[in-house]
């Protein structure tokens, strides 16, 4: 027997067409709201408000009373407008983000999917050992092992001692400050996020497969690409994925490695926030910059609602 | 069970094993397998000829899928050497082996419609386009699949995506075609037809099967020759009906169909008959042909269910017979089991064909009966 207490909210959340399934869900639901939804509502906000150089807050209200007590709603677009057209900073700025991004992600997946398959293929005791050694750098801070790269890459660094007492070359290679410096950084840190999703979908492939395949007279080459590859295609769009969004957006990595003219996106938005006090601006800024990234990912979900019912079966 | 009358034995069906100067085409010499310390495979050799169904036939473990897969070119030997076609396999890898595979789970590729997988070993040696679609078609047409050509095999049913994987191994017009527990997941209904349908496709196309089984009716009603497996080692190679007449071992004797098993000791041992001390059946055993065997060594006599009658007079024979209670009935439809138990204690399992509708008095359970067979109905095995 229920207390009346719990009884009457049962009977009044069956009314809503609420069951107790809710709940579970209720929890992650909550979650987005909060830390979510409500936070990029109120960017959007500010993104339409008008600037205002001196105050605290540096920025206008949307709604205003008039006289006549009407509620008057503001609308400022003009940030907008001005990252597409009057400056071509932003618009650089964000090619450039996408081109870090993509290439970064394209190495990611050239290192990470022989890293994958091998874990994938090795003998269980070996598997879970590897899967170790790729999670362990999460270990330590995200700022150090990126300090350490400067460590290494620096003009009296690691790299470039050793290299000079073999007495390969006599001037330091300048490494620091360069866009190299940055892909590997970024390489370097993304490429646990690219490993894992590959393993987890390469581990589960069925190496019977692979024997059809050339049992039917391909060469292991070709088995891989006709059945490995496309069979592993939602690990690659789910690495990806995970590689690219994030790095798009990448700040620290560019500022502390890259050159001062590698004007990743991240970099103009904090630029605009501390330096030029427009938060407007920079918030339509992040806006758009939420845009670009929601669509691949829309993208990457409608192909894996298509491809399920296939890939799902083995 | 009805081991006569299996579709693969056409009157004109010749037994080229019997003919001392026909080419083994599958020839394997003295190959074993080892896995670490484990054999798999121990010291097989084995002739196969062409157009043949030669079934390996034995329990999980006993090395018959390790044989299938060093075939296939999946597993080297550790010893021996493999001859397809008169070519030694050592080194060729599995994709420029004459040699095509049906897979146990019959491993469809999931990404492929049908037609795709159907089409996948073509494509592989760069068959002109035009050429593909007519062999696919035709193969479809062989293994009754059409209309489901744009299917992906999660839309299959089980009976389905066997055919697919039937046809994806046959494409290729392969000279040897490897099957592995090729009707394993089928319902019993569907097995038996699909038996019937891969023995026809295998005289239309004259392939020669090798196929992995651990059923026994399977292997009875598909193969022209079994050869049972046991610990890595060929037990027995023959035809059904002599693994099920004429077992060699104990192993064998059991392993197909049922049997009646009696230990004893020989105490006559003339060239035209032996006679069988059993203390087990409470009787002596006459067979009604000899053995090679020193006197007084302990054999085995195997006696089918089928080949027992029961009584409730007692035979005129003494020998052969023995007295025993009913203690289980089991009707089946075509014929009942009668599990009797001995005075000695033993109980033997009896198969009786159910002739009329209404006996008069049948037996019934707890009746006292006789059980007993014919001198030449007994196979005696040492081992």
């Amino acid at each position: 027997m229920q207390p009346p207490a719990l009884q009457w909210c049962a009977e009044r959340a069956q009314r809503w067409g609420l069951r107790g399934r809710h709940l579970v869900i209720a929890v992650p639901w909550i979650w987005l709201v909060l830390f979510f939804l409500i936070p990029f509502v109120i960017v959007v906000k500010i993104s339409l408000a008008p600037s205002v150089f001196v105050g605290q807050p540096p920025y206008g209200p949307l709604f205003e009373w008039t006289k006549d007590h009407y509620l008057l709603l503001k609308l400022n677009i003009q940030n907008y407008l001005d990252l597409g057209g009057k400056d071509a900073l932003y618009l650089e700025a964000f090619l450039y983000s996408l081109k870090v991004a993509a290439v970064s992600t394209v190495f990611c997946l050239l290192i990470a999917y022989p890293m994958a398959y091998g874990i994938a293929r090795a003998t269980p005791s070996w598997r879970n050992t590897l899967l170790l050694l790729v999670v362990l750098p999460f270990w330590t801070s995200f700022l150090v092992r990126v300090y350490a790269w400067i460590g290494l890459l620096r003009n009296n660094g690691l790299i470039n001692n050793v290299l000079m007492g073999l007495g390969i070359i006599d001037e330091p290679i300048v490494m620091m400050q360069t866009d190299f410096a940055m892909y590997v950084g970024i390489v370097y840190s993304y490429l646990p996020f690219m490993i894992l999703p590959l393993y987890s979908n390469l581990e589960k492939h069925d190496v019977t497969l692979l024997e059809a395949a050339t049992d039917l007279g391909a060469t292991p080459v070709r088995a891989f690409l006709r059945i490995t590859l496309p069979l592993s295609m939602p690990g690659v769009i789910a690495g990806s994925m995970l590689v690219f969004i994030p790095a798009v957006g990448e700040f620290v990595i560019p500022r502390l490695l890259g050159g001062t003219d590698s004007l990743m996106i991240g970099r103009v938005l904090w630029d605009e926030f501390f330096t030029a006090r427009s938060w407007p601006r920079a918030s339509a800024v992040a806006v758009l910059l939420l845009l670009v990234l929601v669509l691949p990912i829309m993208i990457f979900q409608r192909y894996q609602a298509r491809e399920s019912g296939g890939v799902a079966h083995r | 069970m009805n081991v006569q009358t299996g579709p693969s034995k056409s009157e004109d069906r010749k037994a080229p094993w019997t003919d001392p100067r026909a080419q083994a085409y599958v020839r394997i010499d003295d190959v074993s397998k080892k896995f670490g310390d484990f054999t798999a495979v121990d010291d097989v050799t084995l002739s196969i000829y062409r157009g043949e169904i030669f079934c390996l036939l034995g329990g999980s473990g006993c090395g018959k899928t390790t044989l299938l897969r060093m075939l296939a070119g999946f597993e080297t030997p550790t010893e021996g050497r493999i001859y397809i076609d008169g070519q030694d396999m050592a080194g060729v890898p599995p994709y420029k082996r004459p040699v095509n595979m049906m897979f146990q789970s019959y491993a469809l590729f999931p990404h492929m419609t049908v037609e795709q997988n159907v089409a996948f070993g073509l494509k592989q040696e760069g068959t002109p386009r035009d050429e593909i679609a007519t062999r696919v078609t035709e193969m479809i047409a062989l293994v009754k699949l059409q209309g489901f050509e744009k299917r992906k095999p999660h839309q299959l049913s089980g009976g389905q995506r066997q055919r697919v994987a039937l046809a994806r191994s046959l494409i290729k017009r392969p000279k040897l075609l490897l099957l592995d527990e090729p009707l394993g997941a089928l319902d019993k209904k569907l097995r038996e037809h699909t038996q019937f349908e891969l023995v026809n496709i295998q005289e239309k196309l004259g392939v020669t099967f090798v196929v992995v089984t651990h059923d026994q009716e399977e292997a009875m009603t598909l193969a022209t020759r079994i050869g049972v497996m046991n610990q890595g080692r060929i037990v027995q190679v023959g035809t059904p009906h002599d693994i099920y007449e004429f077992p060699s071992t104990r192993f064998v004797a059991e392993f197909i169909g049922n049997v009646n098993m009696f230990e004893g000791r020989v105490v006559e041992d003339e060239p035209d008959h032996v006679l069988i001390d059993s203390p087990e059946l409470g009787a002596s055993i006459y067979v009604g042909h000899g053995i090679s065997t020193a006197p007084d060594a302990i054999v085995w006599v195997a006696v089918r269910p089928e080949k027992m009658i029961l009584s409730r007079e007692p035979p005129n024979e003494k020998l052969n017979a023995a007295q025993g209670t009913i203690r289980e009935i089991a009707y089946m439809g075509d014929m009942s089991v009668y599990l009797v138990q001995l005075n000695t204690g033993k109980t033997l399992r009896i198969t009786q064909p159910n002739i009329y509708r209404h006996a008069d008095r049948p037996l019934t359970w707890d009746e006292r009966v006789w059980a007993s067979w014919h001198e030449s109905s007994a196979v005696v095995v040492t081992e």
